[in-house]
């Protein structure tokens, strides 16, 4: 079980790290995608593993087995908010593409391409 | 429990949706209401720091959920003067977005201006780690908005890159939290700071690993090297109004460091040590560097600003790697300084490449109208960010300087920041010869269409900035001693826990019998 956790994230962020170091937008996405899934599974972790154990404290029986709920709900929060990231992020990766005719994510000649009309004056 | 405390979080939270849903079709009446709301955060700010100045630690308890277990804000005299410099510096940065019209260019530009400061008030008033997380989102999403406001395809694509840079910070945040989780079950901050202390340190290697994490997260905001490469390209094509706004967004980073390794890994703290002060004087030595040498090479204006706040902070981090409390005063009266002094550079080059049809290249073109007008404010506020007399930047450096010595490196960090400033001035100098000196010896082009002058409305933004360091500068003294206070506050841990913890919060009673 630990074994399988472990691998998983460790593969999950390997594969994240190796996209998002990718010159285009589409692989970077993926990327931060697979990472963000890399991170969900480790913040399940952080509350140790427990199999088939309800999430809940029970003050009625001793010695019962549960799992530690507070990764759950930061689990929870931190798909949410990875989840409209990456939305705002493909908004932004197609505005980018649409504008510029291309998905390379590195700026060459950064500014200096700016003309002097440019976009100040919209 | 004083309600007061959130509302620096409910007020923008409940205006941001009004105005993008009701007034997404009238811009007058989102201005009025977004003046309204900045007003209203400005004086709730300055009642706040009129509380917190008394010296207590007040909490609010979300839900009455009790420490550690719910979430709290936490309002202190550093979060009271974090929100009060934030929200004066909204006042100035709307004013001068609705007086340019740089809000009208695109849509919704105060409805995400809301949501910026709602994240930022947030970021600087919660006591609870995730909720930090949380906070950093919500201002993140709103500035990934902000950043392309009015769109244009240089402005998109530095976005994107700002995105990308900010969702992996995101991850090793959240990477950092676990961690910090996993090895002490907890992630408010008063309860983190009495836990981490108990680790011994056989045990310290998750903690430190965890520390480390979230130091990089944090130098991420504060553009501290090596992780400092996004910032020039994201200021130099965002909207002016949004870069000098962007001013605070690097010293939320640098709140996070302060307060995160004063409060909970102290130096104090058996299991990390000095080790957070080891890695940050050297990178921050080597992000005054980055600064001074861009400002020397930039070949556009707003670059070249971008590149002096770098070195600003490099300076400012400087002051805060030491983590004692001289130095932390010192590092949050250049903090409020560099504030402005990045705000107002911001705004008046917004105003003079403006006058130049947008071209901010640093070559020489006809005189615009009131060139001599622009040259003295330029001046001014070039002054301040070199941390020249008789602003406030001086001053500022004077205390860091002050704080550095003695301490790690002192002859490397003085001659950093002696060395920086000297390049920083240098690269001010050039760009402002070439600029408003040169252009005058050019004939006029006829062919040029004229620029109206500058209104009143437009340049009082980019003065205010400019008076707030003459005033930080003539109120050194009081507010030097505030700080002060501030610094000790921050530094004492103890009192610190005791009052967010209440009492779950119990010191070794031996402790107190043998002392």
């Amino acid at each position: 079980m630990e074994i399988l956790v472990a691998s998983a994230v460790g593969v999950l962020t390997a594969g994240g790290v190796y996209l998002i170091l990718r010159l285009r937008t589409f692989p970077v996405i993926l990327g931060l995608a697979l990472l963000s899934y890399a991170v969900n599974v480790f913040l399940f972790s952080t509350g140790r593993l427990a199999v088939n154990a309800p999430p809940v404290l029970q003050r009625y029986a001793e010695n019962v087995p549960y799992t530690d709920p507070l990764p759950q709900a930061l689990v929870l929060t931190a798909i949410v908010i990875s989840f409209g990231m990456t939305a705002v992020l493909v908004m932004f990766a197609v505005g980018a593409y649409l504008e510029a005719d291309h998905d390379r994510i590195d700026m060459t000649e950064a500014g200096e391409s700016r003309s002097a009309k440019g976009d100040a004056g919209t | 429990m004083n309600h007061w405390i959130i509302a620096p979080v409910v007020l923008p939270a409940l205006l941001a949706p009004i105005i993008a849903f009701v007034m997404r079709h009238d811009i007058t009446l989102a201005r009025a209401a977004s003046f309204a709301g900045t007003l209203a955060l400005a004086a709730i700010a300055v009642g706040l720091t009129v509380l917190a100045a008394a010296g207590e630690t007040h909490v609010y308890v979300l839900g009455n959920w009790e420490a550690p277990f719910g979430i709290v804000l936490v309002l202190d005299r550093l979060s009271a003067l974090m929100v009060l410099l934030t929200s004066i510096l909204a006042l100035i940065v709307l004013l001068h977005a609705v007086a340019t019209g740089w809000d009208a260019r695109g849509r919704h530009f105060h409805a995400l201006f809301q949501f910026q400061l709602m994240g930022i008030c947030g970021a600087f008033l919660t006591g609870d780690a995730f909720n930090l997380f949380v906070f950093f989102e919500v201002l993140l999403i709103a500035s990934y908005g902000l950043m392309i406001h009015s769109g244009g395809r240089e402005r998109v694509r530095a976005g994107l890159q700002y995105v990308v840079m900010n969702l992996a910070g995101s991850t090793l945040f959240l990477f950092a939290l676990g961690t910090i989780y996993a090895t002490t079950g907890t992630l408010n901050m008063a309860d983190l700071a009495v836990k981490v202390r108990e680790i011994p340190v056989e045990d310290a290697a998750l903690i430190r690993v965890a520390g480390m994490l979230l130091v990089i997260v944090f130098a991420i905001k504060a553009a501290l090297f090596p992780v400092q490469f996004w910032l020039p390209g994201t200021y130099a094509n965002a909207p002016a109004p949004v870069a000098a706004l962007f001013a605070i967004m690097t010293k939320v980073g640098a709140y996070a460091i302060l307060r995160m390794y004063s409060t909970v890994f102290g130096p104090d703290v058996a299991a990390t040590g000095g080790l957070f002060t080891t890695w940050l004087v050297p990178a921050a030595i080597v992000t005054l560097a980055v600064g001074a040498f861009g400002v020397l090479g930039a070949r556009r204006l707003v670059p070249l600003i971008a590149f002096s706040v770098v070195g600003s902070m490099g300076t400012l981090m400087l002051a805060v790697a030491v983590f004692t409390p001289y130095a932390a005063m010192a590092a949050l009266y250049y903090l409020v300084h560099s504030t402005f002094a990045a705000a107002a550079l911001f705004l008046l080059a917004d105003l003079v490449v403006a006058r130049r049809n947008g071209d901010d290249a640093l070559a020489a073109r006809p005189a615009t109208v009131q060139n001599g007008l622009f040259a003295a404010l330029f001046f001014a506020a070039a002054i301040g960010m070199a941390g020249m007399p008789p602003l406030s930047g001086f001053l500022g450096k004077l205390l860091v300087l002050d704080a550095l010595n003695p301490g790690p490196m002192v002859t490397l960090t003085w001659g950093a920041i002696l060395l920086g400033s000297l390049l920083t001035i240098v690269g001010f100098a050039r760009a402002g010869s070439i600029l408003f000196w040169k252009s005058t010896a050019l004939p006029a082009d006829p062919e040029a269409q004229p620029t109206p002058p500058a209104r009143a409305l437009e340049l009082a933004p980019g003065i205010a900035a400019l008076a707030m360091l003459a005033l930080l500068a003539a109120a050194a003294h009081p507010v030097s001693g505030y700080l002060e206070a501030t610094a000790a506050q921050l530094f004492d841990h103890d009192g610190y826990a005791r009052a967010v913890l209440g009492t779950l919060y119990a010191p070794e009673p031996a402790m107190e019998v043998e002392g």
